[in-house]
Formats: C-alpha cells, sequence, structure tokens
C-alpha cells in the first residue's frame, strides 16, 4: 500500500528506481504453489462467478446511467484485504474481456506493492496482457491517480475507493446522507469548505477534493490529489469508481462536466510545484517528494512512473537524471 | 426442443456487457453484438443476448405482450436465466419489448425512488433499424456536443416521451436500442430533441 521505494544509498539516482520490467507475463513464470497445482485454472475467468459478474454489470449500468450516484452492490470477499483495491478488483474483473490489455497503477506507480499484485492476479486468473504503459492499456485500474497521458475514447479507468460518501466524515449516518444526495442537499459540503477558508484562508482540501457531476450529484472522486480533478472533467475515457469495503459503485460517463466545487472569490486551484521533475524535468505534472538519504536530501520526482520513464527514454534529463 | 443459449457463456455475456456499457455510457453511438444465438420467435437474438447476459434469479423481467403470448419464449429466458417473469412493468428490473411500436408510456414502468433512483426498470427495445441520422437529437453525458439517432419503429409517444422521462432525473428509465446485430443506449441522462 505505502508508496515508499527502497534505496540504496549511494547509488546513481536513475538506477534507484526499481525495475518495472519483468513482472508481467507472469502467468506461466509464477511458480506453483505448493500442494494445490495448476490452481488457476480451477477458477473462473476473471476469478468472480459469472452470477456475481452479472450483479455487478447491472450495478455499473445504472452508475452509468446516473452519473455521480453511488450504486449499492453485494460486494464479495476477494483475496486480499479491504484497502487493498477489492471494490476496483471487482469492478475490473466485471468488465474485463479476453482481448483487454490492463494496467494497473498504485499511486501512479506501476511498479508498487499493490500495483504489481493486482496486475498478476489478473494475468492469473484471466490470462490477459498486461502492460505499464498508459497508451496500449484498455483497462487501467488505479490506485488515488490519473495518468499523466491524457486518455482515449478506447480507454476505461477503473478507480480504487476507499470512502465514497463524500458527506460521510460530515454526517455519520447512511440514511441522513442518502436524504441528502436525494434532495441535493449539499450546503453542509459548501459549509465545510468555507470553514477551510475561515481557518486556513484558502480551500485546505488536496485529495478527494468534492465534484458534481453532471450538474446532480456531488462525489468523491476517490483520494486523488486534487491535481488530477481537472483530468476527470470531459474526459474522453469512461471512469468507473468501485469500493469494496462500503459496497458502492459509481461512474462518470465519458464526455460528462466535472465540476469541483468552490467559491466565486474562492475559485478552485490545483497544486503547483517550484521546480520539475529531477528525473525527466517534466513541468506541470504530480511530482512525489523522494528521500534521498539519511541527512534528509531530497528530490522531486513524477509519481507517474510510466510518464517519467518514457520522457527519459526520448531524451529528457532532469537535474538528478543520468542522460 | 428448447433452443441452445451462449455457445461460450463467459464470454458470450461479457462481449454483450461490453456493448451495452458502452451502449449507455456513450448514448447515440451504435455498438455491435452478435450473439449467435437462435432463439424461439418472436424473441430476437438481440432482446435474448441482453437477457441472457444481465437476467437471473435477482431480476424480474416483464414481456410485452407479443412476447408473452409465446409460451417458448417463457421457457426459454426460464431455462437459460432462471428469472421470474412478472406481468407488472412497475415491478420489472428488465422489460423486453418485441413490438417497439406498441411500447407501453414509460411511466408505467419503475422509476426508482428519490434514496434509491437505481430500483429502475432498464427497457430493452427490438427495432427494425438504428442507424446514426437525422431522427432523435441527444445530448447530455457521454456524447460529445450532440449525437443524431435514427430509429424505426419509433415507439408512441417518442420523443416527447423520453424529455418526460429525462425531466425526472434522478428518476427514470433506461432504454437499451436493439436491431439486427445492434445496440445503442438511451439512459435517463440523455436529452432528446427531435
Amino acid at each position: 500500500m505505502s508508496d515508499m521505494r527502497e534505496f540504496r544509498p549511494g547509488a546513481d539516482p536513475s538506477s534507484r528506481l526499481p525495475p518495472r520490467s519483468g513482472d508481467d507475463g507472469v502467468a506461466g513464470a509464477l511458480p506453483p504453489q505448493a500442494g494445490r497445482g495448476d490452481e488457476a485454472s480451477a477458477y473462473n475467468f476473471a476469478y468472480l462467478d459469472e452470477g456475481t459478474k452479472r450483479m455487478i454489470r447491472r450495478a455499473l449500468l445504472k452508475a452509468v446511467a446516473v452519473p455521480g450516484y453511488q450504486v449499492p452492490f453485494a460486494s464479495r470477499e476477494m483475496p486480499m484485504p479491504y484497502g487493498w483495491g477489492t471494490g476496483g478488483v471487482q469492478v475490473t474483473a466485471a468488465i474485463l474481456g479476453r482481448s483487454d490489455v490492463l494496467k494497473v497503477i498504485d499511486q501512479g506507480a506501476d511498479d508498487t506493492t499493490n500495483a504489481v499484485s493486482i496486475r498478476r492476479f489478473f494475468a492469473k486468473t484471466a490470462g490477459v496482457a498486461t502492460t505499464t504503459h498508459t497508451a496500449e492499456a484498455s483497462v487501467i485500474q488505479t490506485r488515488h491517480r490519473i495518468p499523466e497521458r491524457p486518455l482515449t475514447e478506447n480507454q476505461t479507468l477503473v478507480y480504487q475507493v476507499p470512502i465514497p460518501e463524500p458527506l460521510r466524515f460530515l454526517e455519520p449516518r447512511e440514511t441522513e446522507t442518502r436524504q441528502m444526495h436525494a434532495l441535493a442537499e449539499y450546503g453542509l459540503m459548501h459549509v465545510k469548505l468555507y470553514e477551510d477558508i475561515s481557518r486556513h484562508g484558502h480551500i485546505a482540501t488536496t485529495y478527494a477534493y468534492p465534484v458534481e457531476v453532471a450538474g446532480r450529484y456531488v462525489m468523491d472522486p476517490s483520494p486523488t490529489p486534487k491535481f488530477d480533478n481537472p483530468k476527470m472533467d470531459d474526459c474522453p475515457a469512461l471512469q468507473l469508481f468501485g469500493a469494496g469495503r462500503e459496497r458502492r459503485i459509481y461512474a462518470v460517463p465519458p464526455y460528462t462536466k466535472v465540476r469541483s466545487l468552490d467559491f466565486e472569490d474562492h475559485p478552485f486551484r490545483v497544486q503547483r510545484f517550484d521546480q520539475p521533475c529531477a528525473l525527466c524535468a517534466a513541468e506541470g505534472v504530480y511530482l512525489d517528494e523522494m528521500l534521498m538519504d539519511d541527512s534528509g536530501r531530497r528530490m522531486f520526482i513524477c509519481s507517474d512512473t510510466d510518464h517519467c520513464e518514457e520522457r527519459r527514454a526520448a531524451g529528457h534529463v532532469g537535474t538528478e537524471g543520468v542522460a | 426442443m428448447l433452443r441452445a443459449g451462449f455457445a461460450d457463456p463467459v464470454h458470450d455475456s461479457q462481449g454483450v456487457f461490453r456493448a451495452v456499457l458502452d451502449a449507455l455510457a456513450r448514448p447515440g453511438t451504435i455498438h455491435a453484438i452478435a450473439p449467435r444465438l437462435d432463439p424461439p420467435g418472436p424473441l430476437t437474438p438481440e432482446l435474448a443476448a441482453v437477457a441472457l447476459a444481465l437476467t437471473d434469479r435477482d431480476t424480474a423481467v416483464w414481456l410485452d405482450p407479443a412476447l408473452a403470448a409465446a409460451p417458448e419464449v417463457a421457457a426459454y429466458l426460464r431455462f437459460h436465466t432462471g428469472a421470474p417473469l412478472t406481468a407488472d412493468p412497475g415491478r420489472a428490473a428488465f422489460a423486453l419489448v418485441r413490438e417497439a411500436g406498441r411500447c407501453p408510456p414509460l411511466h408505467t414502468f419503475a422509476r426508482g425512488t428519490p434514496a434509491y433512483p437505481d430500483g429502475s426498470t432498464t427497457l430493452v427495445l427490438a427495432l427494425d433499424s438504428l442507424a446514426p441520422g437525422a431522427g432523435l437529437r441527444l445530448s447530455g453525458p457521454g456524447i460529445r456536443g450532440t449525437a443524431d439517432l435514427a430509429l424505426a419503429p419509433l415507439p408512441p409517444g417518442w420523443p416527447a416521451a423520453l424529455r418526460e422521462n429525462h425531466a425526472g432525473f434522478p428518476l427514470g428509465v433506461d432504454c437499451l436500442l436493439t436491431a439486427p446485430g445492434r445496440v445503442a443506449g438511451l439512459p435517463r441522462s440523455t436529452l432528446v430533441g427531435s
């Protein structure tokens, strides 16, 4: 789950990024688990049984028809803990077909534990092709980032969502929040944002920044940095959201108005970074802070590892990069 | 004798679902479905494909009079899906409409409730033809600008009935329009002009 990466002190910075090729196409390469033989073939395609897929598919159709509304669904136990993307995994399993090419990212990275294990899960249970390249993927499952490369009409983005209810920390009762959505009563959310302003002088919410979808439902965009909110608006790709523990599915169809809530005198703004990516010199992208050693040396690099690698392969070099 | 269902239930269902998902997510676009089904008449292969892909014991299905008059259709759907059939369109999760020209008024189907707008009926209509072009002018979520969809026959009261359906958003029914080999979607979120 953690975004931490392990480093060997003193090594060349660009070599500190762990290698990412080689974990795809794992279906044949994985060692058989003791005593269980060829266990992958004992599962249905993409792990879930057909009845479960039908139930999830029906929920997805409602979610698309009522953009931003959270459709309850009978979330299943998955072979991973809640909080590791059980909702996203169920949505992906329900939509995935043999010809899909799957990419999985965790905070923009293809190489972290969560992303690697989910990618392997589908390589093993569905036998689908996987990739780390955004442009090649037809289905992208994400934990809390939207890729820097603009998405296309041929892509579907599946979000892993921990708390789907944007009003939950303002009103703990589900019966109440349901009524608030039914009545489009979102004053409380504006009060929350106003309290940010009165306390901090600006809207201090930086992730899971609430949005209004198609002029009706207020929706939690999942804990993506607010930097990514503008990418959700009028996006050519279909965006699906799955919350496994909370048993909710919601969606934003392509080319749909997604407006970040704000005030006339305090308009929505995204984060800005003072410096470009230290490895690929990219500007206007979301950066992760990386600690370099025990003395607190640090650098800022692209959160989207595929974007950073593509830029470096194209010859872009940052201050800490190697030509 | 009972006609066969999907030759490959897992992947045929997935293919039909993805076409339907794309159709509802991008109203006005037309998607190919090749169900390879030979259901008993007057059920069309496309209606059968949607029913087999999406219905089961959890979904009440309403059949229009043309389909209800053919006991082989009910037997086929019951065997392959296990879905309970209902005579009350207001309780149906899915409604299969063979004669679109005689489709009942949309308000007779379930529209959901303000707290649960997902408790609504999805209508699946069999049309003679479905093509891009002058007919219904669509706008709303999923549509870049506007889209035009020509269908025949046009169900009675359309497109005014669709505008009324949209006016009740987030309540309302969603429609899947099928024609031989193709499917398009008209979710309640779509604003329909003419």
